[in-house]
C-alpha cells in the first residue's frame, strides 16, 4: 500500500490513468507516459516567467486586435475600415446569438484564458505566495483551453482577406498584424508550460 | 506499469495528483474526483445526438443569403459548393464539402466507434482507438473556422446597397453541431479506452 507521503510523488497519467514515479525531472528533459506517451512534466528554465511575459503581451495583442482596424476597402472611390469587433457585432435579430458565440469563442475566452494564466503565475515569478484562488483559477484556465479558439479565428479570418481581396482593393490594418503575433505567441506559451512544475508550486 | 485504479489510488484528471481512492475532491486543483464515471457514456451519446440532429439543419437550410438588387438567392453548403465547382472553382468547392460534409460526418463516426468500443468492452486496440480519440479532439475544434469565416465575410463584404450577404440559419445549426460534437468527445473518458487493454475489465454499465 502507498503512504499519503508517497503519493505525491506519484503522478496519474490523465489520458491512460498508468502511475509514474517522479524524483524531480532535469531541466529542458521530459518525463513521458510509458503507456500513452503523453508529457507528463518538462521543465524549462526561465519558462514560467517567460509563459507570464507571452501572456501579458498577447493580452494587449489581443485587444489591439479586435479593436484597430483590420481592413481597409477601396472600391467606387469610397474607403471603408473594418475592425474584427465590430464585424462580429454587426449582426441584428437571431443572428445576435452568431456575433454572441464568435465574441465569446474568438475574443472573450481567449483573453480571459490569458488574464487568469497572469493572475496565477505573477506571484510565482517575483516570489509571492500564490494569490487566493490562484489552482482555482489555473484549472478554469486549463478547462478553458478548447474553447478559446483565438488561432482558429485568426486562420478565418486570414481566409476572409483572401476573398476579399477578390472583390475589391483591401490594404492589410495593424489588426491583422496583430492578430498573426497573437497567434505565435498563443502557441510559444502552450509549448513552453510545463503545468506539471506549476501544480507544484502552487501546492507548496 | 500499473494504473491508479489497480493500485487502489484514484488519479486527478485535472492535475495528475494521485489521492487514496476514496478521496472525493483533489486537495491540490479542487476538482471532483472520480476513479472511473459511473454512467460513462450517457453524456457522450447525449451530446452526439444533438450534434447529429443539428447537421440536419446545418446541411438543409441556406447558409448564405446573397441580396442583388431586388432579388434574393439562398444557398446550403454544399448547393454552394455545387455552384462553385459549375464555375470551375474546384479548389475552394473542395475545401467546403471537406470542412463541411466530409470531417463532420467522420467524426460522428470516430465518436460512435469509440462510445460502441466502450460500451461493448470490445478488448484490445487501445494504442490505435487512442489515437482516433486524440484526432477527433484536435481536429473538432477546427471546424469553427467554417462559422468564423461566413460571419467575417458576410459583415466585412457589404459594399453598398446593391448586394448584401447575410449569414442564414444553418451558420447556428452548424456552430452547435460542431461544439456538441467536441462536448461528445471530451465526455469520452480517455481512461475507458486504455482500459479495454487490461486484464479482466470490471463491469462498466
Amino acid at each position: 500500500m502507498w503512504a499519503e507521503h508517497d503519493l505525491s510523488r506519484l503522478i496519474a497519467c490523465p489520458t491512460c490513468d498508468t502511475l509514474t514515479v517522479s524524483d524531480g525531472v532535469a531541466e529542458g528533459m521530459r518525463l513521458t507516459c510509458a503507456r500513452c506517451h503523453r508529457v507528463l512534466v518538462s521543465p524549462r528554465r526561465h519558462a514560467v516567467a517567460v509563459v507570464l511575459i507571452l501572456a501579458a503581451a498577447s493580452v494587449g495583442l489581443a485587444v489591439g486586435a479586435a479593436a484597430l482596424p483590420f481592413l481597409t476597402f477601396h472600391r467606387f472611390g469610397l474607403t471603408r475600415e473594418t475592425t474584427l469587433l465590430g464585424a462580429v457585432l454587426r449582426f441584428e435579430g437571431a443572428l445576435l446569438v452568431l456575433s454572441a458565440t464568435v465574441l465569446a469563442l474568438a475574443i472573450l475566452l481567449p483573453v480571459a484564458r490569458l488574464l487568469l494564466t497572469v493572475w496565477v503565475l505573477l506571484p510565482l515569478v517575483i516570489g509571492f505566495k500564490p494569490w487566493p484562488g490562484a489552482a482555482r483559477a489555473f484549472r478554469l484556465a486549463e478547462a478553458l483551453r478548447p474553447w478559446a479558439m483565438a488561432e482558429i479565428f485568426a486562420v478565418g479570418a486570414g481566409v476572409t482577406l483572401l476573398k476579399a481581396s477578390d472583390l475589391a482593393r483591401v490594404d492589410i490594418g495593424p489588426a491583422f498584424w496583430m492578430l498573426t503575433g497573437l497567434v505565435v505567441l498563443v502557441w510559444a506559451q502552450e509549448s513552453i508550460l510545463c503545468r506539471a512544475g506549476i501544480w507544484e508550486a502552487l501546492e507548496r | 506499469m500499473t494504473t491508479a485504479r489497480a493500485e487502489g489510488l484514484v488519479g486527478c484528471t485535472r492535475c495528475a495528483r494521485v489521492w487514496p481512492g476514496t478521496t472525493p475532491v483533489c486537495g491540490r486543483c479542487g476538482a471532483r474526483l472520480e476513479s472511473r464515471p459511473a454512467r460513462p457514456l450517457r453524456r457522450v451519446w447525449g451530446w452526439w445526438a444533438l450534434g447529429v440532429a443539428a447537421y440536419v439543419p446545418a446541411m438543409t437550410w441556406p447558409m448564405l443569403e446573397t441580396r442583388v438588387l431586388l432579388s434574393s438567392s439562398a444557398e446550403t453548403a454544399v448547393g454552394g459548393a455545387v455552384a462553385l465547382a459549375r464555375y470551375g472553382e474546384w479548389l475552394v468547392a473542395l475545401v467546403i464539402l471537406l470542412a463541411s460534409v466530409a470531417i463532420p460526418v467522420a467524426k460522428f463516426g470516430a465518436v460512435a466507434l469509440l462510445a460502441l468500443a466502450v460500451g461493448s468492452r470490445s478488448r484490445g486496440r487501445a494504442e490505435a482507438r487512442h489515437r482516433l480519440h486524440a484526432a477527433v479532439e484536435f481536429i473538432g475544434r477546427w471546424s469553427m473556422v467554417d462559422v468564423f469565416v461566413v460571419a467575417l465575410l458576410a459583415s466585412t463584404v457589404r459594399f453598398s446597397w446593391i448586394a448584401t450577404v447575410r449569414p442564414g440559419p444553418a451558420v447556428l445549426a452548424f456552430a452547435v453541431s460542431v461544439l456538441c460534437t467536441m462536448l461528445a468527445a471530451r465526455a469520452l473518458d480517455p481512461r475507458l479506452i486504455w482500459d479495454l487493454d487490461e486484464e479482466p475489465s470490471p463491469r462498466v454499465p
